[in-house]
């Protein structure tokens, strides 16, 4: 192996200038992979981010996925029954007997969980009215699973638990209203009850639906207003890792019942989107090594046809046909590998500088900053897939070279 | 069998629209320790007939015994390794790696049949370099060095596994009469004293007239009549 690689060092030293345009188009290529792949994946994870902070990892519904089983069906598994026209009890919708799914569900490691009472309820302020989703929360476990404290712009949460009558609002409805800190609104809930309520939070999220529509107060206040004492009917869950939020919807549904929804069962559709960006932005920045693949190629291709005669010494000295292919895949290897060094620290700090970018998207108040994702999984892609594209460029030259046939070249020469 | 280098019947035939026969039913035995030239005028198929000797060519009829073994059966890289381990090759040409050095050269053959360690091998290298008295080129690279230097360094490289069989390819052809000279008292030395068998394709007489024995070839076939004009 020592003098394959001695030969195959001297072959491409002895030709400095190809080897560095070879060289070149590999480090450009693995900067580039690493650049824009790590900027896909870091909007990607960006995204994702977004998408798990602003809605709860598992929402816990008071449905059922499907219909219950009926006793009878239960008693006799399998056997011919046919129920029809069955009809729900009339009950106070809501999950039942919450408090002990709220401690199975505490009782589990990495999570955090949130009771709350979602209802329609009608904002009235100076004879207009507007239709809003009214939240009952308890503001300490609220703040654990939602972000909705870091984007209060006056007031807090906590203000709520100071103040039974208080209530929390987005900017969109106190713009519309032209509500502030400390005004009073009447909110009318469904079932006509009535209840002035005093402003004492507003948020931004961004998302102006959300800021137009979402109100919050305290649990037990709405409880009162929606006639449901001691019911709620979300369980919002936030977890440590996100990613397992699947298994542990499932495992909490196995238990509890009901409907247990993960962010990703909500946005299968988005991460989908997600999967098929990814292809394509592997197959562009692939082309790019591709390319240089081609540089390697052609360089191994003219030190083949430079050195036939060295390769038909090297055969007549008794080098097999396998040390001659080895010498110019070793050849492509150290291209690779030595492109691939100095492509992933020009790509390092081509991030850098990437992410060092601020700029503000016409519209946007905030200044964005490029999502720059510095997984150790990109640098090994980078790598691996520069490895291939070389050990496959040199394949080709390499098979050609183990060919060479001694006497053809020798009788040539004399 | 006491030969070291047999060929039985041995014959060479290029394929092709018309075929052509490089050489036909050659039957020889060369002993060990003998100073072999083949002779015959250009295109008798004398290097042909060194490559199927040498196992770099295989032949399309006959075979070839080399050291008691029939080499017919074996395949590329079972040729590969006797020639690694038992032949010599010395070219017209001195076929020396441009990019290493002299040393590096001599030290190619050892190296690739990893029996010693680097330090042996560079001694060994440089005993052989001195015996062909060019040790002090050592360190230079090829084209540093004059014609009969530079053949004196490609001698030194086939001896470096101590083969049983040195192969020349008219190794005096692009050399004046005084190196000349010099590579033939080599080879005439490498078989009387230190037991080689020397095999020698070429048509200069002066040089045919040191060997034990002289071949005739004419049209690809052995001729005991031919002697050279």
């Amino acid at each position: 192996m020592r003098i394959q690689l001695q030969v195959a060092l001297t072959h491409l030293t002895g030709r400095t200038r190809q080897t560095f345009v070879s060289l070149t188009g590999v480090i450009l290529g693995v900067a580039f992979f690493l650049a824009v792949s790590s900027l896909m994946r870091g909007s990607e994870k960006d995204f994702i981010k977004r998408l798990i902070d602003n809605s709860p990892h598992i929402t816990v519904y008071d449905e059922y996925r499907l219909p219950r089983t009926q006793p009878a069906e239960l008693r006799w598994a399998g056997g011919a029954i046919r129920i029809s026209n069955v009809k729900p009890q009339t009950e106070t919708r809501g999950i039942r007997g919450y408090r002990e799914k709220l401690e199975f569900v505490e009782s589990m490691p990495g999570l955090k969980v949130a009771p709350v009472l979602v209802g329609s309820a009608v904002l009235v302020f100076a004879g207009r009215e507007e239709s809003v989703t009214l939240s009952g929360v308890v503001p300490d476990k609220m703040k654990t699973v939602s972000t909705l404290e870091e984007k209060m712009i006056e007031g807090s949460i906590d203000a709520l638990a100071a103040n039974p009558n208080g209530i929390v609002v987005g900017t969109g409805l106190a713009q519309k209203f032209n509500l502030g800190l400390g005004r009073n609104v009447n909110v009318v809930a469904a079932n006509g009850a009535s209840r002035p309520m005093k402003v004492v939070g507003i948020f931004r999220t961004g998302n102006a639906n959300y800021d137009e529509t979402q109100t919050f107060t305290l649990l037990k206040r709405a409880q009162v207003m929606f006639d449901r004492p001691n019911r709620v009917n979300r369980l919002i869950i936030q977890l440590d890792d996100p990613y397992e939020a699947r298994d542990a919807a499932q495992r909490i549904e196995a238990v509890a019942g009901y409907k247990s929804v993960s962010w990703i069962e909500a946005s299968e559709d988005i991460l989908s989107v997600l999967i098929v960006r990814n292809i394509i932005m592997y197959s562009v920045v692939s082309a790019i090594l591709i390319v240089a693949s081609f540089g390697i190629y052609n360089t191994l291709s003219t030190i083949v046809m430079e050195k036939t005669r060295d390769i038909a010494i090297l055969k007549s000295i008794g080098f097999h046909a396998r040390d001659v292919r080895l010498i110019f895949l070793l050849e492509g290897v150290i291209i690779g590998v030595v492109g691939s060094v100095f492509g992933l620290v020009l790509g390092a700090g081509l991030m850098k500088l990437l992410s060092t970018i601020e700029f503000r998207p016409p519209g946007i108040t905030e200044k964005v900053q490029m999502p720059i994702w510095w997984g150790p999984e990109q640098f090994a892609i980078a790598t691996a897939f520069a490895l291939v594209s070389c050990i496959l460029a040199a394949y080709l030259p390499a098979r050609r070279a183990g060919r060479v046939h001694p006497v053809e070249i020798l009788r040539g020469a004399a | 069998m006491t030969a070291v280098l047999r060929a039985e019947h041995l014959g060479r035939t290029l394929a092709g629209e018309v075929p052509v026969t490089l050489v036909e039913d050659i039957n020889l035995d060369i002993e060990r320790g003998e100073f072999v030239c083949i002779m015959g005028p250009s295109g008798s198929g004398k290097s042909s007939l060194l490559y199927l000797l040498g196992l770099l060519d295989v032949p399309t009829s006959g075979r070839v015994w080399l050291d008691g073994e029939d080499t017919s059966a074996y395949g590329e890289t079972e040729l590969a390794n006797r020639r690694l381990e038992k032949l010599g090759f010395v070219f017209q040409f001195h076929f020396l790696l441009a990019e290493f050095s002299v040393l590096d050269n001599v030290a190619l053959p050892m190296r690739r049949l990893g029996k010693h360690g680097d330090a042996a091998i560079r001694s060994r290298g440089m005993e052989l370099l001195a015996r062909l008295g060019v040790a002090e080129q050592s360190a230079k690279h090829p084209h540093q060095l004059s014609g009969g230097q530079r053949q004196r360094v490609a001698i030194a490289r086939a001896l470096a596994n101590d083969p049983l069989v040195v192969l020349a390819d008219e190794p005096t052809g692009n050399l004046d009469s005084v190196s000349s000279a010099t590579v033939r008292q080599i080879l005439h030395d490498l078989a009387h004293q230190m037991g080689k068998t020397v095999v020698a394709v070429t048509h200069d007489a002066a040089f045919a007239s040191a060997a034990d024995r002289r071949i005739g070839l004419v049209d690809g076939k052995i001729n005991a009549d031919w002697r050279p004009a």
